[in-house]
């Protein structure tokens, strides 16, 4: 059963990712209604503490919170000075006495979330730690390929890009491992961990041995900010390279579908025509987030740590 | 169901383990009576909205579709509409729920919205039946179809069409259920006997 935390992708099995996928195939359905809103969360308060810049991800947490009625509060903190594992476990504190029912951690540094989570009853989302994990990206990549392909078993997907710095990756690679899927990393091979193969995936320096029968392919996001010369001489060559346009594409399967966790570097990671060819997928990834988050907000708060007397963990059903 | 009696009432001791009160042929021939007591009671059919509460309100909800089809000619939307993220016990419990489906075919703005659940206990149910419905916009009128009403309200909530009264203890389970588990099959409403922290089913 999905404990108190969603730390990363790791620490679940089968049937909890199962039943995330589940419960938010089910959240799909508010966000085409006209009122996208319902009261579940109603009272609860959820704060998006966020150490390290992201749009996307923040804004999707903020939307699922609100959709599920609960109070969402932007924590933006300067990540200088909360580098020292003292400080995260001062800012702990004080969310701990502010009395919130979840908190969504997004750290330039792996672990972080962990460190938060060890001294807070509430529960903790990690929305990405370092290179870590991510692991509702994963969550939401899954969901998406199982609607475009119905299934997530005996698929082949390849995640191509800097494998070593993303968590993305990491998260996927676990992902869809434990849900049956056969997963290929490709890159540069200053990019590609040295022990990665030990996670049950093949690697590859070769784009087109990598992709060549795949149903997914996955260009992760060349993340300049953290990229120093040394590991990427020149991103034109990655792109010549690595970059999936259409003539790389032939090599998988007909029907493979094209995912990138954005935001997308046009004509570096993808190419311009492979952007706007399907940008369905893409967007889909977007939406799925919504739904992603919104279950797994569901599903974790209200826990907190046991003995809490604020809580009955009781599982009744008494209606 | 596969049970030879002709009245369940009788029949101490289904394979189930619990009490059968109402069969297959009980059920439909609820259904038609409810089917009949609407089209009496609804001066514009047009207007008709059926709002099947999962999982046990869906196959009820079609049945009395289709008998509206038989009887008067027309044609009734059947929607389904989850009630789980709207009930009230989510906030003392840290257990969630599953989610069940939401499929709203049409607008029900100034529709005659017929909720149809197979079992009332406490009517919360129906009461959050009820705030979903209004997310969703303004029907002219709702009432509530119910198969089987086994006392024990909490909230003033009564039913407009009943297919039948079952007293009942408050720790007994009543549950519908169709052949091998499926709802699309035979049906049967059976009382269960009550067990100490008993979850599910009970409403």
């Amino acid at each position: 059963m999905i404990g108190r935390d969603l730390l990363g992708i790791e620490d679940l099995d089968r049937a909890d990712i199962e039943r995330i996928l589940e419960t938010a195939e089910h959240m799909r359905e508010i966000g085409r209604r006209v009122i996208k809103k319902v009261p579940t969360l109603r009272g609860r308060t959820i704060v998006n503490l966020f150490f390290e810049s992201s749009t996307r991800t923040k804004s999707s947490f903020e939307i699922a919170g609100k959709r599920l009625s609960a109070d969402v509060i932007n924590f933006a903190a300067a990540a200088s000075s909360l580098k020292k594992a003292e400080s995260i476990l001062d800012t702990a504190r004080n969310l701990e006495a502010m009395d919130l029912d979840a908190v969504v951690v997004r750290h330039a540094v792996a672990g972080v979330p962990k460190q938060i989570a060890d001294v807070l009853s509430a529960p903790v989302i990690n929305a990405g730690d370092g290179a870590h994990e991510h692991p509702t990206q994963a969550l939401l990549d899954l969901l998406t390929v199982r609607r475009e392909k119905g299934r997530i078993d005996g698929l082949t997907i390849a995640i191509v890009g800097d494998i070593l710095h993303s968590r993305v990756a990491r998260s996927n690679i676990y992902a869809f491992r434990k849900m049956g899927a056969e997963v290929r990393v490709a890159g540069p091979p200053q990019m590609i961990p040295a022990a990665i193969e030990t996670l049950g995936v093949k690697a590859f320096t070769s784009l087109r041995e990598a992709i060549d029968g795949v149903d997914v392919v996955m260009a992760l996001r060349i993340q300049n900010e953290r990229l120093t010369g040394t590991y990427l001489p020149s991103v034109r060559e990655y792109s010549a390279t690595y970059g999936i346009d259409r003539e790389k594409l032939k090599f998988a399967k007909d029907d493979a579908i094209v995912m990138h966790p954005g935001p997308v570097n046009r004509g570096v990671e993808l190419s311009h025509d492979l952007t706007d060819h399907r940008p369905g997928v893409i967007l889909d990834q977007v939406r799925n987030g919504v739904a992603v988050r919104m279950a797994v907000l569901y599903l974790l708060s209200g826990r907190r740590q046991e003995g809490d007397p604020r809580v009955d963990l009781g599982s009744g059903e008494e209606k | 169901m596969t049970s030879q009696q002709p009245n369940p009432h009788l029949n101490p001791k289904p394979p189930s383990g619990g009490r059968v009160v109402m069969d297959d042929v009980a059920i439909r021939r609820a259904l038609m009576r409810i089917a009949h007591e609407v089209l009496e009671r609804c001066e514009n059919l047009e207007r008709l909205y059926l709002v099947a509460i999962p999982n046990g309100g869906v196959p009820l909800a079609r049945q009395l579709a289709a008998n509206f089809k038989q009887i008067a000619d027309v044609d009734v939307v059947v929607g389904v509409l989850d009630t789980t993220l709207y009930r009230d016990d989510l906030k003392i419990k840290a257990e969630r729920p599953r989610l069940r489906e939401t499929e709203m075919p049409s607008a029900v703005d100034d529709r005659i919205v017929i909720l149809v659940d197979d079992v009332l206990k406490t009517g919360r149910t129906i009461r959050a039946a009820m705030d979903a419905l209004m997310d969703f916009g303004r029907p002219s009128s709702v009432q509530v179809v119910g198969l089987v009403d086994r006392g024990h309200r909490e909230l003033p909530i009564k039913l407009d069409y009943v297919g039948k009264n079952v007293p009942t203890q408050p720790d007994e389970e009543v549950r519908m259920s169709g052949s091998e588990g499926n709802l699309d099959g035979a049906l049967e409403v059976v009382v269960m006997p009550g067990e100490p922290e008993s979850s599910g089913g009970t409403r």
